[in-house]
């Protein structure tokens, strides 16, 4: 009894020096458990991961726990974390713009409004690409042939209901045409979408502009337009600066756990724009090629609400929504 | 570069002492992934992703594709001898593997397993080095149209899994079908069969029905039936295989590596698709002295071919990621996204990019191809062993084994109650003689060519012509409706000419 009760002493003791040390490089959490709902290895996660990375380098949080739990957009992982983490502080749930289509559409009990905008991360703006064989060769040959007979313009993209979606039905709204005349084929998983542009199957693709920026450098499919706010490729126009009225991007964010206090709130949105500030981070920005869209607090809160009740509107308009 | 050069310069990097030292920990970490059911090659190297931080490129990249062979040859051990599959490339190995386990032939099935993984990895190697271009080239014409028949070729593949009574295995099969319908509906997005379980949205996981079918289903039958049995150690008998098997083993080795790369290198293959097209063939091809081993005392045909055509897919699997930068498995995303981690951009460029990297990717494969039919074939023995443990404990060990790798697939509880529930479903199937491998086969087909089906009706504009009309779908059909059809014609005009 004594001798364990020795080593919990002294255990703690080498804890506490551990934190002293630690704190001098202005600690800002002793934990911090990361929740993300998709599988090791994609975008969610990477982005979880390079919150840890830089954390780490710059000593922000003293120790670091995962969870992983992937399926159907994050509507799999999100339940779990609102029950289990409700009213914690240090916790964070990573997430982004195809949880609030998935949401809508798989018709879940709990969407996410349910927990706690932080931070907006990084963003990354659609693309729209034909294949190098094809005989559209602009976006005006596009828009026509989409205008003329949307039924015949196949286009391939992620899973229906998803941010390709909704930019090819948004596109048909702008034509004047109706959105549920797309003739959408959802792929599952960027390969097969890519090998069915790249074989000419279909007549168009859209996806995130990393997800076929080679491609088009390589001269196997061709870019018709990318659907930021500025200029995405060079050469490429936006569908904005061609009189389309669409911004659109696979946005990337944290998520605080439901019924935290505000004073917590305001501790994890410090943290954030503190990890925001690193250098490590900008390293790992730049590496990986991400685009920074770092929007923290209640102007991110304001921008979940309007794109919420966008995305609710097109998917209603694409049938798949009531 | 050419290939013989792009190989040399290969051969050259990757025969260093530290990359020889990742490729070994890579066959090794593979080998024993691969054994345990749940946890697969996709997982595994996703966990592994924190080194890409630490360690250089090309030694990360070794470690992965050592992980990513070595599950291929780890994932038959179980299946033949415990009837549990590791990961769905192996499905079909249990079904004449278990067979010959019980009878007494563990050791030979492992053999030729292990040196049909090495000859069809081999195989399928060369295929990268030499042919990949080319064949993704080719697979790039398929579109859903080609995808849709080339399941329905494979859903012949079923009648030679029926059993003895048709209704019985197309039952199965339904079942099957119904289990893949779970989750959330690819085309439209709408969830089917989920009853508010957020957890059934993605569907339920294809290696937990096949380990409930399997293993659990067979230890809750035996837990059943045999309450008073004497204790029945099984015979381990030969380990060694006999010149008789080597000459069985060889053709379907070749078979199955023919059949398993181009299925692997197709965008939307896999590498299920080609072991069940390679039982089939196997099947039907079998010499008649052997013909009625297959679902009785178990043919060696009906493993060699199967894992040889596993491995070989496998092998195809890295090509399109290789030559044109596209994620066709989960795998093959996670290596992806290793390569993004190093600032390097897969795409159609990366063999000229990075051809330094790529060329000892693949010598390094060659170097864990050979690495594991060492570390594996001393191996057999001792894995054989495994079956003198009495019956009573060997299947309760069987079960803890499953519910430990069930588990570790999604952490989650629901998918134990799917285990149980799909086990005691299977262990009446049993006691009632319905087939189990068809459910399996309609799980995994199912939903693949449903969308398909889909995908080629909403690009047709809903013109059903478009599976007749685009010629290699045409010739896919047709080669559907002669496996089909073919045997029993035969049949028919066999016992004419001998009356």
């Amino acid at each position: 009894m004594t001798s364990r009760r020795t080593l919990i002493a002294a255990s703690a003791g080498l804890a506490a020096m551990g934190l002293s040390r630690r704190a001098m490089a202005q600690q800002l959490f002793d934990s911090m458990f990361i929740f993300v709902p998709a599988g090791p290895g994609g975008g969610w996660d990477g982005l979880g991961r390079a919150i840890e990375q830089a954390s780490r380098t710059a000593g922000l949080v003293g120790s670091f726990q995962f969870e992983n739990v992937g399926g159907a957009g994050g509507m799999v992982g999100l339940p779990r974390f609102i029950s289990q983490r409700r009213g914690r502080g240090n916790a964070l749930l990573v997430g982004g713009a195809v949880m609030v289509g998935a949401g809508i559409t798989n018709r879940t009990p709990v969407s996410i409004r349910d927990v706690v905008p932080i931070a907006r991360m990084t963003s990354e703006p659609g693309i729209i690409v034909v294949p190098a064989s094809s005989d559209l060769r602009t976006l005006a040959d596009f828009t026509n042939a989409l205008k003329a007979n949307p039924g015949a313009t196949s286009v391939a993209g992620g899973s229906a209901g998803g941010i390709d979606h909704i930019i090819l039905g948004l596109m048909l709204k702008q034509l004047g045409r109706n959105a549920r005349e797309a003739s959408y084929v959802a792929f599952a998983g960027g390969g097969p979408a890519q090998a069915a542009i790249l074989g000419a199957q279909v007549k168009a693709g859209i996806s995130g502009v990393s997800e076929f920026s080679e491609q088009v450098k390589a001269g196997r499919m061709r870019a018709l337009a990318t659907t930021g706010e500025t200029r995405s490729l060079e050469g490429v126009p936006t569908l904005k600066e061609s009189g389309i009225d669409i911004v659109m991007g696979n946005w990337r964010g944290l998520f605080g756990a439901p019924g935290i206090s505000a004073a917590q709130r305001q501790a994890l949105v410090a943290y954030v724009t503190a990890v925001h500030a690193t250098p490590a981070w900008r390293e790992i920005v730049t590496t990986r090629g991400w685009d920074d869209a770092f929007l923290v607090g209640d102007a991110f809160a304001q921008f979940m609400q309007r794109d919420h009740a966008d995305t609710e509107q097109v998917l209603r308009d694409i049938g798949l929504a009531s | 570069m050419n290939a013989i050069d792009g190989l040399m310069l290969g051969f050259g990097h990757a025969l260093s002492l530290s990359n020889l030292g990742w490729a070994l920990l890579g066959c090794f970490l593979g080998t024993a992934i691969g054994v345990l059911p749940g946890i697969g090659p996709a997982l595994t190297i996703a966990l592994l992703l924190p080194i890409t931080f630490s360690v250089s490129a090309t030694g990360a990249f070794i470690l992965f594709c050592g992980v990513f062979y070595g599950a291929m040859y780890g994932g038959s051990t179980t299946s033949i001898l415990l009837n549990t599959p590791g990961e769905s490339g192996s499905i079909i190995t249990a079904l004449e593997g278990a067979k010959m386990a019980r009878s007494g032939r563990a050791g030979p099935a492992l053999a030729t397993s292990a040196i049909g993984s090495f000859v069809a990895g081999t195989v399928g190697t060369l295929g990268i080095a030499f042919l990949g271009p080319i064949v993704v080239e080719l697979a790039l014409q398929l579109g859903p149209a080609e995808y849709f028949m080339l399941m329905v070729l494979c859903f012949v593949t079923v009648s030679a899994v029926l059993g003895g009574s048709a209704l019985r295995g197309l039952t199965s099969l339904g079942f099957g079908l119904l289990l893949g319908l779970v989750g959330v509906d690819l085309q439209t997005g709408q969830p089917r069969l989920t009853f508010g379980v957020p957890e059934l949205l993605d569907g339920v996981n294809v290696v937990l029905v096949a380990v409930a079918l399997f293993a659990v289903g067979e230890t809750l039958y035996l837990a059943w039936r045999h309450v008073e049995g004497p204790a029945v150690v099984r015979p381990v008998g030969s380990i060694m295989m006999t010149r008789q098997d080597w000459r069985r083993s060889f053709w379907p080795w070749m078979r199955g590596a023919g059949l398993g790369f181009p299925f692997g290198v197709l965008p939307a293959g896999g590498t299920e698709m080609p072991t069940m097209l390679s039982y089939y063939m196997e099947r039907k091809l079998v010499r008649p002295e052997h013909a009625e081993e297959f679902g009785t005392s178990g043919a060696i045909e009906g493993v060699a071919g199967p894992e040889a055509a596993n491995n070989a897919a496998a092998a195809g699997v890295l090509v399109p990621m290789l030559t044109l930068g596209l994620p066709t498995s989960a795998t093959a995303a996670i290596m992806l996204s290793a390569f993004q981690s190093y600032g390097i951009q897969p795409g159609p460029l990366l063999f000229t990019t990075q051809a330094d990297l790529v060329w000892t990717l693949i010598a390094s494969l060659f170097i864990a191809n050979v690495m594991l039919v060492v570390l594996n074939l001393p191996l057999v023995g001792l894995w054989a062993r495994i079956l003198k443990i009495p019956q009573p404990q060997l299947y309760a060990g069987i079960l803890v084994f499953a519910t430990i790798g069930t588990y570790g697939i999604s952490n989650s509880v629901v998918d134990l109650v799917l285990l149980y529930g799909i086990g005691i479903i299977a262990m009446f199937m049993r006691r009632f003689d319905f087939p189990v491998a068809p459910v399996v086969i309609g799980m995994i087909l199912g939903p693949m060519a449903e969308n398909a089906m889909r995908q080629a009706l909403t690009i047709s504009q809903g013109d059903w012509s478009v599976f007749v009309t685009r010629p290699i779908s045409l010739v896919i059909l047709l080669l559907a409706l002669a496996a089909l059809a073919g045997p029993r014609l035969y049949g028919v005009w066999a016992r004419r000419a001998s009356a």
